[in-house]
């Protein structure tokens, strides 16, 4: 018999490694999903650095994930729950197996993909005016001093053997994947770094119309893909609690969508594509934290409502007179604020397993547990991320220079454009310089091509 | 002698305005694509609640060369091809052409039509 038990829990744990791979990897899929749905949004002089930004966050935080990242968030608690420890630096010991359980490499994958993601959304605020090195800086500061430590806050659980963060287990407020680390870290992020920059030359009088509505779309559904990992994939198992996560993401989802375009027939007479690409959106971040809390029909209210309050909020920067290019801030931070929040009223302890919220009879409690986990986040990442941000533009500069930023950044930063639509009619171009292949008119091979300025 | 007539209409309505004056016999014109406004000043584009005027619809202009005697009628059946009652439908005006040269032969004048 203790054979047949042992075999029964290998073969679960290897279906859970099985699930957490698949989900890591749709996780990673997001980050390039979110660069073609914030790219699209963006003119076509800048696409391509929008889309770099998020490229470039994934270089920088995988490398520091393996070096550092990884111990800060979790390895065991080194100060009062609000950063890990050493213990785990260049992923020492975590490339152990342990038979039965689920391997640490996998979960350390999983994680990594959220560090990514989160550092890439904060770019949206800062689209067409922001310089890709000075960005490339930032995204590493900003992973190691707001993200790995607030990823401890909230993801660290303690164990039988280690101690973790004060959010998931001091405070005890629910955030099943993450609407506090990640969208309201993100979006408060994006607020701090849009007022650093300040806004683009011509905002808000010129036009800053998205250049390719479907770019917009495809990266919206990639996004969704994707989401299904980031959600389904906290349970950390291949279980019902994943599949709960995984049903309450679809119809919040959807259900943010309709909300979206009801509001938008009804205050500016039309349902637009780009309302439907924000909208759902909005709710897969509104139902992140809450995808463990809720039942099916607690995901359909959430994400009504996520989705008109949602494009409300995305007017917000026009009233304020904030930049915040691609709405962050509208979407993300207001959108994880509202997911963490209505955890305290909708939370069902059939699905969470012990907490109700106050329409359940739960009380007032959860609720202000879940406020002060998100208003804790908000502070904390607007606060830092202000003075990194500050920093960064004072010493090597932030922004591009004014004719960079007005002629496109795409050519004036990474010598590149996104479109050629009068290939070989008016515009010829010569090959000066580089690796001319054979049988180039040596005349025209000139030197050295001309710099991208930065 | 000759008359030019310039028409400036929306783009889907060019297939038959070409159909009404290949129907009177006219041998040529010229099409291209321009962009402009009239009294309606363009339109308006909404996206996540911002709205944006655009202030220059796309058109096609039609310009056609033809005899004097056939201007009215050329008018007349390009206004009929091209209306479709709603705003921005366009306008058409006629000029005067003081010389016409065929460049093939070298013929001046009406031949040259």
């Amino acid at each position: 018999m203790e054979e047949l038990q042992k075999a029964v829990e290998a073969a679960a744990a290897s279906a859970n490694a099985a699930w957490l791979l698949a989900a890591s990897a749709l996780v990673l899929f997001m980050t390039p999903g979110l660069a073609f749905f914030y790219g699209g949004m963006t003119r076509a002089k800048s696409v391509l650095n929008m889309i770099m930004m998020s490229f470039g966050s994934i270089a920088v935080v995988s490398i520091l994930w393996v070096i550092y990242g990884y111990s800060l968030a979790f390895d065991d608690d080194a100060f009062g729950g609000l950063v890990g420890g050493l213990g785990k630096i260049g992923l020492k010991g975590v490339i152990t197996d342990v038979p039965g359980a689920l391997p640490e490499t996998i979960f350390s994958a999983f994680q990594l993909m959220f560090a990514i993601i989160t550092v890439a959304l904060i770019s949206g605020a800062i689209a067409d005016r922001a310089k890709f090195g000075a960005w490339m800086v930032f995204a590493g500061v900003w992973a190691t001093i707001v993200y790995f430590p607030v990823a401890h806050w909230v993801f660290a659980f303690d164990s039988d053997t280690a101690k973790g963060g004060w959010i998931a287990n001091q405070l005890g407020a629910l955030d099943f994947a993450g609407g506090t680390a990640v969208h309201i870290n993100a979006g408060s992020a994006g607020l701090a770094l849009a007022l650093v920059l300040g806004k683009r030359k011509g905002w808000p009088k010129e036009s800053f119309k998205p250049h390719n509505l479907p770019l917009v779309l495809l990266g919206a559904g990639i996004l969704w893909f994707g989401w299904f990992g980031f959600n389904a994939g906290s349970a950390v198992a291949a279980n019902n609690l994943a599949g709960v996560a995984f049903i309450n993401t679809q119809v919040a989802t959807a259900s943010a969508l309709a909300g979206w375009l009801i509001v938008e027939k009804i205050r500016d007479k039309h349902a637009t594509t780009l309302g439907a690409a924000s909208g759902a959106v909005a709710g897969l971040v509104a139902i992140t934290p809450a995808c463990g809390s809720v039942n099916p029909v607690g995901a359909v209210i959430l994400g009504v409502l996520a989705g008109a309050i949602c494009a409300l909020a995305v007017g917000l920067k026009y009233r304020f007179g904030f930049d915040d290019s691609l709405d962050v801030v509208g979407v993300h931070l207001v959108g994880g604020l509202f997911g963490s929040l209505i955890i305290g009223l909708l939370a069902t302890e059939t699905v969470t397993g012990g907490a109700n919220g106050l329409f359940y009879g739960g009380g007032f409690s959860q609720l202000g547990k879940q406020a002060i986990a998100a208003f804790a986040v908000l502070a904390y990442s607007f606060v830092l991320t202000y003075i990194i941000g500050f920093i960064i533009d004072k010493t090597m500069g932030f922004r591009v220079d004014e004719e960079t930023e007005i002629e496109g950044i795409d050519t004036g930063v990474h010598a590149e454009s996104a479109y050629d639509f009068v290939s070989g009619s008016s515009t010829r171009s010569t090959i000066i310089g580089g690796a001319a292949p054979a049988g180039i008119n040596d005349q025209s091979v000139r030197e050295a091509a001309p710099a991208g300025k930065e | 002698m000759a008359k030019l007539v310039t028409a400036v209409i929306k783009p889907f309505k060019l297939e038959d305005v070409k159909g009404a004056l290949s129907a009177l016999g006219i041998a040529g014109l010229t099409v291209s694509e321009v962009q402009g406004y009239g009294r309606q000043k363009g339109h308006t584009e909404v996206y996540r609640g911002a709205e944006y005027q655009v202030d220059f619809v796309p058109k096609v202009k039609i310009e056609v060369a033809v005899d004097d005697i056939e201007a009215a009628k050329v008018v007349d059946a390009l206004v009929a091809a091209a209306r479709t009652g709603k705003i921005g439908d366009g306008k058409v005006w006629v000029t005067s052409i003081d010389e016409v040269v065929r460049v093939r032969t070298g013929e001046r004048g009406l031949d040259a039509l």
